[in-house]
């Protein structure tokens, strides 16, 4: 389990030569391919972004198409995915609630987590007031019940709702803050390791170490904490739309069609599968992808049941 | 010991002076009761909608740092957390659906840790076994399914026996229904009707609990103590139990405080599934129906539960870690 740090020899060597050295990228990579849950992951992932992006040519009927023939149709013929009480087609609302999940659920943690590299490495590379303002502000943060204010906010006005830029800002905002501790606390022990202190008695800005020296090595921790950032904020989403919190009516989020689905889920039980499994497959790639990252980068963790 | 905690709940309470006055003045920014009114049907007269809603310091004509003051003078002054749009003391609303959500969280938030609990320890001692990658599988899916889907379809399974076996068996509407007069029969209709919320709440508790508890058992068999206890003549089962286990609960009970503390907000899916009248389903009704002192009082209830989870977290680490308890601390996370 446990890896000497620092090396990147793998035991793979042909017998009696010597080690064979790899570079960290070809080590990396070869620990998560070892794994098979998460290449899985890597492949739904691929193929639901695929569908999303491509899908909508490919079908014949549009996000707003009514087909007159066919109310509340089960799966077949030209509907894999049936069709509504109105005529809409599920696997185009399907495909356009997934785009939605998708782009909110990317946005929101890029931008989560780099707030959270942000406030946590400068909070703890300056200290001071800096550091006390940054964990009051996060503990604030964490006090304030999240899901009620974002659903006050993009729910409450009468006009409405608002647009999805407003919804992955709200999103990000309540999103960063325990992942801001870890980086505190990683970047609290890297501060005084003699890299840093090199660099800061050459003379370099503050600013300058924190990107340059601090943040690349905790970015094992960043790129995790963001994978599962996006699995967060896709289900958040979709929690809020499921109570018609923060989606504009011609558009739909997958967590709409569930909530309209839910309803009628002894009766017609399409309306519910279709984005069901859209959902449960994205957010459980997603969360393989997670969890694979974390045993590649991360091999001390133990974290998850893959072989190291 | 006893300075750290005072100077904590003080520093606790600020926070929460300081969230709920914010969640005020967005509740009152945002939410517009006056559209209420004004969609009724035949219209009302301005002037009672403008009396009706001033009445219930609800107006926007009102300044804001006017109401704000009205609203804050009365919780300070007598504990009165204002009056619905239509109607209704937010206090007793709030009072009578916290238990709604106590009674529906309790059971299956303490069996989900506990099952969470035990599979996870268990899967530890048995590092990539059969069962250890099937319950991480498990787990996996148990965290990646939202909790308005298990609840869902639990409900399908559920109306299928009732269904197919001809008894009506499983109940998911509210938390009581029509029941016999023989003994126990309350009890049992109770009982019924939170079988599926408590199987959902388990199932979701389990999963998350068991990755955070086979993580910790990880650590904790790999460590010198235990090796030691192993070198001493102990079985492997006992030094895991009484040596791994011990130390590898007391991060979980924090995670269990804060975990129990939030889902009585979070557990909104469930109550709204189910048809419990509770917090979660306040929340929601709350904002939907442009209800500035709900929303601001659920906000509030919020804020408690976090900074009650954050304190009973700091107090079961007192009460389980003895490093804590004799003043070594070092650093906090």
């Amino acid at each position: 389990m446990v890896e000497p740090a620092g090396t990147a020899i793998e035991s793979g060597a042909p017998a009696g030569g010597p080690p064979r050295r790899e570079s960290r990228r070809r080590l990396l990579l070869r620990r998560f391919l070892r794994n098979r849950t998460a290449v899985l992951g890597v492949i739904v992932v691929a193929v639901l972004v695929t569908f999303a992006v491509v899908g909508p040519s490919l079908s014949p009927w549009g996000v707003e198409d009514v087909d007159r023939g066919a109310f509340l149709q089960p799966p077949g013929g030209s509907h894999p995915f049936g069709t509504t009480q109105a005529g809409r087609d599920m696997l185009a609302l399907t495909l356009h609630g997934l785009q939605r999940s998708l782009v909110i659920g990317f946005a929101v943690a890029l931008l989560s987590t780099a707030i959270a590299a942000l406030v946590g490495a400068f909070a703890a590379y300056y200290g001071g007031w800096l550091e006390r303002v940054s964990l009051w502000v996060i503990d604030l943060l964490l006090v304030i019940p999240a899901f009620l204010l974002i659903a006050l906010v993009v729910g409450g006005g009468g006009e409405g709702g608002s647009s999805t830029v407003l919804l992955v800002l709200l999103l990000a905002l309540f999103g960063w803050m325990l992942p801001a501790r870890v980086v505190r606390s990683l970047t609290q022990s890297i501060r005084e390791r003699e890299y840093v202190l090199a660099a800061r008695f050459m003379g370099l800005s503050g600013p300058r170490i924190v990107f340059r020296h601090i943040l690349p090595n905790i970015a094992s921790l960043l790129v995790i904490d963001a994978t599962l950032n996006v699995s967060g904020a896709i289900l958040a989403e979709t929690g809020l739309a499921y109570f018609g919190f923060g989606v504009q009516p011609p558009g739909t989020s997958l967590g709409t069609l569930l909530g309209e689905g839910a309803r009628q889920l002894h009766s017609f039980p399409w309306l519910f599968a279709g984005p069901a499994v859209t959902l449960v497959l994205l957010i459980l790639g997603v969360n393989a992808i997670g969890d694979g990252l974390r045993d590649a980068l991360d091999p001390g963790s133990g974290a998850s049941g893959a072989v190291t | 010991m006893g300075r750290y905690l005072l100077r904590r709940s003080l520093n606790y309470a600020l926070l929460l002076l300081v969230a709920v006055n914010l969640s005020y003045l967005l509740a009152a920014t945002q939410l517009d009761p006056r559209a209420l009114y004004e969609v009724s049907n035949p219209p009302l007269d301005p002037v009672a909608i403008e009396n009706n809603l001033r009445s219930r310091n609800l107006s926007d004509r009102v300044p804001l740092g006017e109401r704000w003051l009205t609203w804050a003078s009365d919780i300070a002054l007598r504990w009165d957390w204002g009056e619905s749009p239509r109607g209704g003391d937010v206090g007793e609303e709030v009072e009578r659906r916290i238990w709604v959500s106590v009674r529906l969280i309790a059971l299956g938030s303490v069996l989900g840790a506990a099952a969470g609990v035990a599979i996870g320890a268990w899967t530890a001692t048995r590092q990539y076994g059969v069962a250890d990658r099937g319950f991480t599988f498990l787990a996996l899916l148990g965290l990646s399914v939202p909790s308005f889907v298990v609840a869902s379809v639990l409900q399908v399974v559920a109306t299928w026996i009732n269904d197919t076996s001809g008894v009506r068996f499983f109940e998911f509407v509210g938390e009581t229904g029509l029941h016999g007069e023989h003994f126990g029969a309350a009890l049992l209709d109770r009982l019924q009707h939170l079988l599926l919320p408590t199987v959902a709440l388990t199932l979701l508790g389990a999963a998350f609990f068991s990755r955070i508890q086979r993580n910790l058992m990880l650590d904790a068999l790999g460590s010198d103590f235990v090796r030691t206890a192993r070198a001493k003549g102990l079985t492997r089962a006992a030094a895991a139990r009484r040596h791994a286990l011990r130390t590898a609960l007391i991060p979980t009970a924090t995670y269990f405080a804060f975990g129990v503390a939030t889902l009585f907000v979070g557990s909104a899916f469930m109550e709204i599934i189910f048809s419990f009248h509770g917090m979660g389903q306040y929340a929601v009704s709350t904002i939907l129906g442009q209800d500035v002192h709900g929303a601001v009082a659920v906000a509030a209830f919020g804020g408690v539960c976090v900074l009650g989870g954050a304190l009973l977290a700091d107090l079961l680490v007192v009460a389980l870690d003895p490093r804590v308890r004799s003043g070594r601390r070092d650093g906090d996370g």
